[in-house]
């Protein structure tokens, strides 16, 4: 990576051989075919290997670079102008980031499982090194210099008698339209002016001072409203909707039905809204659904029919365990609780269709919205606008499908679709319901000598791509039916994600049972199964170090070969002051939790200390310290706001939150009945420590805090309470029952 | 009906039902988008605006009890050249991750600081319990409020943001 | 007010001057203090059920202030004669009870004595406590002298004179004080008897919900007429109720349990925490309670039902006179109050409400202002306040159309100097109480994860 390296264009083009698919902008992205696909270009590269998919620069000298991810509000869009600003010599504010859109950036699928920076900043940092190296290579070529006589500053290339030649100057038209190579010239990160700086996030300014910048703001020229009457409960048919009544209503356009979708589109946002509680009192549904018992979810989801695989077998016969315990672990289903209901807006105009969406997955759900409607992809465009935070596949893909559907029926005119509370707290797909069994023994020195791990579970990710995993499509009268469940493979995972443990046991066992059949409506959240997963080992290492009489950081320590994990580690413990033998005050308890989010993202420990009201079993969390390796580090303030915001939304999730149901209905539809965190509960501190990696490969760091988060606080209270509690969320009412059993 | 509505200092007619909320009238008649919609049931905070110097929700507000009244909402502060306090501290603090409730937390701020200028710790978080923030802000949140109470406390606030947040 | 304030000081000066003249009657003698006792050498099974009587007396709701720890006391109570502030019953030495004998607790609940032989106030309801029996005293005992020590000294009360001379409490006790343990009625069933020994005793009912006198003692003749709390009006809870659908014990059994009850709505200010605390209390002497209350109530009470209720409340929407207050309910109230959203979750339409058919308009003003809050990490219900909302003229014409709408009752007057009045009280509330625990919620979710 240190060494020179030198791309000259037209070797690079003599070199690549074959077909060269030119790309037309206004045909959008088709399914390139890579001319002669470099196997060791890096993930994102790889699906996009021209460098002017990632980096465009005017002949005027305007620098644009793109990413196929969606800026969600963990600043990405940020992290990688910084990323191409450093790599290119150019100053920060002087290129701007354009961001998934199915008719301008790559398909880098879903902006999801802590990649972004992964693939999306791996690409744009290999791509914008090489552009910097052509155009090094074209001035060379010009002013007729050894290219090592150049430099780059400011966006020119500068020879050693200060002639410039500006980047503006020295691009043709299809200058970039050069495949990447497999090694980068990259600058060296102690050089750094840009990258690794906590540069100031670009979104933040508009959105503090009332700039438009989510898909709620957009506002197009004879847009109108639409309202959505969704079903009671799944499954249920409209079998009667007099809509006369509403027609006629104030503002009224049109009451949009197909078959179980059910909507009304009016002039005025408010119009709209009236309408739809009027056409929701006219619609009568049949309803049959039928939803499990809330109490029964974990002996019903060990005995619901699943597929089963042993995901890690280990065995070391000379290692026997002498003393053994086992315990099981429960999460019902949890919802992401987006504090902004999903929302998309849509115009269909000389046959084509346009969607503004807060999806994570642009390219997916284009191909799902062209199938529900049965239309060419190449006619329907997608573009991402930031939405609230979403953590997951909640029901913005959803928002987009129902204006799509709606926009339709009203050729030409816009179409802004809003949903209510109500409608996203009742059909967000939630996080799935988990249940772990693990089994462990101690030998004679008190180290893990077996460990067995059970995990059951559905899958985790119902998203589009394929048209039934919307809504509106298996609402709508030519019905489209939910595909069939599919378990992401390992080693990204799904319900298994995590199931692994990171540390090294002489015998183990880790058995996945995926659960295809999914009664109640779920999908991705932030984690995956790494949070029950992480939850359940994190917080069995502790009943394990406390049967070995062990500190629980130095147990782990004893069973951990991964350096740069037992860095992260270390440096929670020092950060928290975590002592061997410590105790904790009166009615507080310390924990400490630690994973490798996939075995393969970015390490964080967690310790925390938490305080119980033994009079009424709450407890709180009162401090946290976290410790993250994410490599190569592009903005560390924005990583501290992650893995702070992770924390304390995981305390939520873990102290708090269950999606509640009766027989038939989701029951927790709005905040009333799905209480998260608020002010009284925010903790007095959390610190989070990074250890940056120069050079290091990004490692992704969005959700790696969740699981940790909560195994950290379940053994905090454990050690203040001396009550182990094992059945998420750790609520008010099952710490008071545990303290006075 | 036609209702009269000073909004940010300007004078407006606004032509919408007595019984629109105050949010749909601030987003879709005079199109500002600050004030959010996040639950329209009073439960979040999201759409919060400052009436005559209180802090309401503006989605449980209906026209017909703000005629008449003077309305702020975060655009009539400042702007990204000339910040008011509350906004430059939120930015120094970089207190946002989506950032979507976050409009609604610096207009219940701007209110409290409005009234004390020297808030507590515990006078600050129940002055925002009614706020949700799903990302996990509130650290940063607290932060920049205390830091906009520093600002307030030691700048000279302009003429024309006296004016409009009275 | 003002007018008991002056014929009770007169009052108070007579009664001053006859104890004194009776001081022997005056004098209580200290009781010697304890190493506090080691909260091992408490029976559990005895602590367990102190912890069950507590949570009937809602000994916490009163002993605890918000922001500070449970039983240390700091809780401002607003009397007729000035604020008294609850006092650390937590086992600390210096600063609590922990250096009181079990025989200075019974003192006290019997007599409201303290441990050093001074008076103390009736706010503290020892006129209630003193029916409860010895074992049940024991097992309180157990419980507070089990409870964390909490070092927090009490805080001066601010009462007026005489009332901050404690030689006023002894002729105080003399007139209105009857020391003895509940005896059973022979001619009613257990389960009546139970009700009647905690109503009576420890969940002191009348404290709240009778009317006082001049000088601060229940009326008597008048027991569950009605009175207040914290500035919240406490209803009358016998045949004098104002609720529109009649209690039943059934009724009166679930919303004890829960919190609320779909003919009547959900209990808010200071019966939010009495029915928090009884979420913890043996189901069975909820019933009790329920029993008892119903024979107060007046069983067989022939009333409308809800739905005939509901009815009439739309039926008057003509009859209601005032444009401006309909404007307003229906642009702002209606969205909740008529969703058909059942409660807990749904607001309660507004002809079931008690707090409409009231005397006192003091808890509807209360609950506009500043709504219903939830309750940290459980599912509760949540109001929005209208306090910034609307100003005072709002209000009242806001309310005056609920009650003529709604209620059928003769308007309220006054209403804008109520509501002057509940902003300030409201504000002191919600920064002292610490609120209950357990929300009202659906059956089917309470207790739920």
């Amino acid at each position: 990576m240190n060494a020179p390296i030198v791309l000259d264009r037209r070797r690079v083009l003599a070199g690549s051989g074959a077909l060269i698919v030119s790309f037309s902008l206004s045909r959008g992205f088709a399914q390139e075919r890579a001319a002669s696909p470099a196997p060791t270009l890096p993930p994102s590269l790889k699906i996009a290997p021209y460098l002017d998919s990632w980096i465009r620069i005017d002949t005027n000298g305007a620098i644009t670079a793109f990413t196929g991810k969606a800026e969600l509000g963990q600043g990405f869009k940020t992290a990688f102008q910084q990323i191409a600003a450093e790599q290119l010599d150019v100053p920060f504010e002087s290129l701007k980031v354009i961001t998934a859109d199915t008719a301008l950036t790559a398909n880098e699928g879903y902006t999801s499982g802590s990649h972004s920076m992964q693939d999306s900043g791996t690409a744009i940092l290999h791509a914008a090194a090489q552009v910097r190296a052509l155009l090094l290579g074209e001035a060379a070529k010009r002013l007729e210099l050894p290219i090592e006589t150049l430099r780059t500053d400011d966006g020119a290339v500068i020879a050693p008698d200060g002639r410039r030649l500006g980047y503006g100057e020295l691009v043709a038209s299809d200058f970039l339209h050069i495949q990447a190579q497999p090694d980068s010239p990259l600058k060296d990160p102690a050089s750094f002016k840009v990258m690794g700086q906590s540069i100031p996030r670009v979104d933040i300014p508009a959105k503090v001072t009332g700039g438009a910048a989510y898909v709620q703001d957009i506002r197009l020229p004879g847009m109108a409203h639409a309202r959505l009457v969704r079903p009671p409960s799944y499954g249920a048919q409209l079998i009667e909707c007099d809509a006369a009544v509403v027609e006629k209503m104030p503002g009224v356009v049109r009451v949009v039905r197909d078959g179980n979708f059910l909507a009304v589109v009016a002039k005025q946002e408010f119009q709209a809204i009236k309408a739809m509680y009027a056409l929701a009192d006219v619609a009568k549904w049949r309803e049959d659904a039928k939803l499990p018992k809330h109490d029964e979810l974990p002996s019903m989801l060990m005995a619901m029919l699943s597929r089963d695989s042993t995901i890690l077998q280990r065995s070391d016969p000379k290692v026997v365990g002498q003393k053994t315990i086992e315990a099981t672990y429960t999460r019902p289903y949890q919802s992401h609780g987006s504090v902004g209901p999903s929302c998309a807006v849509a115009q269909f105009a000389d046959g084509k269709m346009t969607v503004w969406s807060h999806t994570q997955g642009v390219y997916p759900d284009r191909q799902a919205i062209s199938e529900m409607l049965r239309m060419p992809q190449q006619d329907v465009r997608v573009i991402h606008v930031e939405g609230s935070g979403c953590y997951g596949h909640n029901g913005a893909d959803d928002a987009a499908a129902d204006a799509a559907l709606i926009a339709r029926a009203v050729p030409d005119m816009p179409v802004r679709v809003q949903w209510m509370r109500e409608q996203e707290h009742g059909w967000e797909p939630f996080g799935p319901a988990m249940v772990t069994r693990l089994k462990a023994s101690l030998d004679a020195n008190g180290k893990i000598a077996d460990w067995h791990f059970e995990v059951w579970s559905n899958t985790h990710s119902m998203r589009p791509g394929g048209a039934g995993c919307l809504l509106a499509a298996q609402h709508m009268a030519q019905a489209i039916p939910v595909p069939p469940a599919k378990p992401i493979p390992l080693p990204e995972g799904g319900g298994d994600r995590n199931a692994i443990p990171i540390y090294t046991f002489p015998n183990a066992r880790v058995v996945h049972h995926f659960i295809p059949d999914m009664p109640i409506r779920i999908s991705a959240m932030r984690a995956l199964g790494a949070y029950h997963n992480v939850f359940s080992i994190e917080s069995f290492m502790d009943e394990l170090a406390a049967l070995a009489g062990s500190d629980p950081v130095e147990f782990r320590l004893k069973h951990l070969d991964d350096a740069r994990g037992r860095d992260v580690i270390g440096k929670a413990a020092e950060g928290f002051g975590w002592l061997k033998g410590q105790t904790a005050p009166q009615d507080h308890g310390f924990g400490f939790a630690f994973a490798r989010y996939k075995n393969l993202a970015a390490y964080c420990a967690v310790a925390t200390e938490v305080e119980v009201n033994r009079e009424t079993g709450r407890a709180r969390l009162v401090r946290a310290v976290a410790a993250v390796d994410s490599g190569q580090v592009v903005n560390p303030d924005g990583l501290i706001n992650q893995i702070e915001g992770a924390i304390v939304q995981s305390t939520s999730w873990t102290l708090y939150e269950s999606v509640s149901f009766d027989d038939r209905h989701i029951t927790s539809i709005d905040w009333q009945t799905y209480p998260i965190l608020r002010f009284d509960a925010v903790p007095d501190r959390i610190d989070a420590h990074i250890i940056n990696r120069p050079g290091l490969p990004f490692l992704g760091s969005g959700e790696t805090a969740q699981g940790p988060a909560a195994a950290s606080i379940a053994n905090a209270i454990a050690s203040a309470t001396g009550k182990r509690l094992r059945d998420l969320p750790l609520s008010r009412k099952r710490i008071k029952d545990a303290i006075d059993a | 009906m036609t209702t009269t509505l000073k909004v940010n200092g300007q004078d407006h007619r606004i032509e919408a039902d007595a019984d629109t909320p105050l949010l749909y009238v601030l987003r879709d008649e005079l199109q500002l988008n600050a004030a959010k919609f996040g639950c329209g049931l009073g439960q979040c905070g999201a759409c919060t605006v400052i009436v005559d110097g209180k802090a309401v929700l503006s989605c449980v507000t209906p026209l017909l009890l703000v005629e008449g009244g003077q309305v702020t909402t975060l655009e009539g502060l400042g702007t990204v050249a000339a910040p008011a306090p509350i906004q430059r501290a939120f930015m120094d603090e970089q207190a946002a991750q989506c950032g979507y409730c976050i409009a609604g937390m610096m207009m219940r701020a701007q209110a409290l600081l409005q009234r004390n200028s020297k808030p507590t710790d515990a006078e600050i978080r129940a002055e925002l319990a009614i706020h949700l923030c799903r990302c996990g802000t509130h650290m940063r949140i607290l932060r920049a409020v205390r830091r906009a109470a520093h600002l307030m406390d030691t700048a000279e606030l302009s003429p024309a943001n006296q004016e409009s947040v009275r | 007010m003002a007018r008991f304030r002056i014929v009770g000081g007169v009052v108070a000066a007579l009664v001053i001057v006859g104890a004194a003249i009776g001081g022997a009657l005056v004098w209580r003698p200290a009781i010697a203090a304890i190493d506090p006792p080691a909260p091992q050498s408490f029976d559990p099974a005895l602590v367990r059920h102190g912890r069950e009587l507590a949570a009937l007396g809602n000994c916490s709701d009163c002993h605890t202030v918000r922001g500070g720890k449970n039983f240390a006391g700091g809780r401002p109570v607003p009397t007729p004669f000035g604020t008294i502030f609850s006092t650390n019953i937590t086992p600390d030495p210096e600063t609590g009870i922990g250096r009181w004998p079990e025989q200075a607790f019974r003192r006290a609940m019997r007599s409201g004595v303290d441990r050093e032989g001074r008076h103390l106030y009736p706010t503290f309801p020892y006129d209630h406590f003193t029916h409860v029996t010895d074992e049940d005293d024991r097992a309180l005992y157990a419980y507070l002298m089990t409870r964390e020590p909490v070092v927090a000294a009490a805080r001066p009360n601010q009462l007026r004179f005489p009332f901050n001379q404690r030689i006023v409490i002894a002729g105080w006790k003399l007139l209105f004080l009857r020391r003895e343990t509940y005896h059973p009625d022979p001619a009613k069933g257990s389960e009546w008897n139970r009700g009647a020994y905690l109503v009576e005793g420890l969940a002191h009912c009348g404290s709240c919900h009778t009317p006082r006198n001049a000088l601060g003692a229940e009326r008597a003749q008048a027991a569950f007429s009605g009175g207040e709390a914290d500035d919240w009006s406490a209803y009358a809870i016998n045949a004098k109720s104002p609720a529109p659908v009649p209690w039943n014990a059934d009724a009166l059994d679930f919303y004890l349990r829960n919190g609320w009850h779909p003919d009547h709505g959900t209990a808010r200010g200071p019966m939010a925490e009495v029915v928090s605390n009884l979420a913890a209390v043996p189901s069975s002497d909820v019933n009790a309670i329920a029993v008892y209350m119903a024979d107060i109530f007046g069983a067989a009470r022939t009333g409308r039902s809800r739905e005939a209720v509901v009815a009439q409340g739309k039926s008057n929407q003509e009859k209601a006179a005032d444009p401006q207050g309909a404007a307003i309910y229906a642009a702002t109230c209606a969205g909740c109050h008529e969703s058909g959203r059942p409660p807990p979750y749904g607001g309660i339409n507004l002809a079931l409400s008690s707090a409409l058919s009231a005397t006192d308009p003091r808890n509807l003003v209360n609950i506009v202002l500043t709504g219903v809050r939830p309750v940290a990490g459980e599912r509760s219900p949540i109001m929005p306040g209208f306090g910034a909302t609307m100003n005072d003229q709002q209000i009242a014409v806001l309310v005056n159309y609920l009650r003529s709408r709604f209620s059928g009752q003769p308007a309220w007057s006054g209403l804008e100097s109520v509501v002057q009045d509940a902003r300030r009280t409201q504000t002191a509330y919600l920064s002292t109480s610490a609120g209950p625990t357990s929300a009202p919620a659906d059956a089917t979710q309470r207790d739920k994860p």
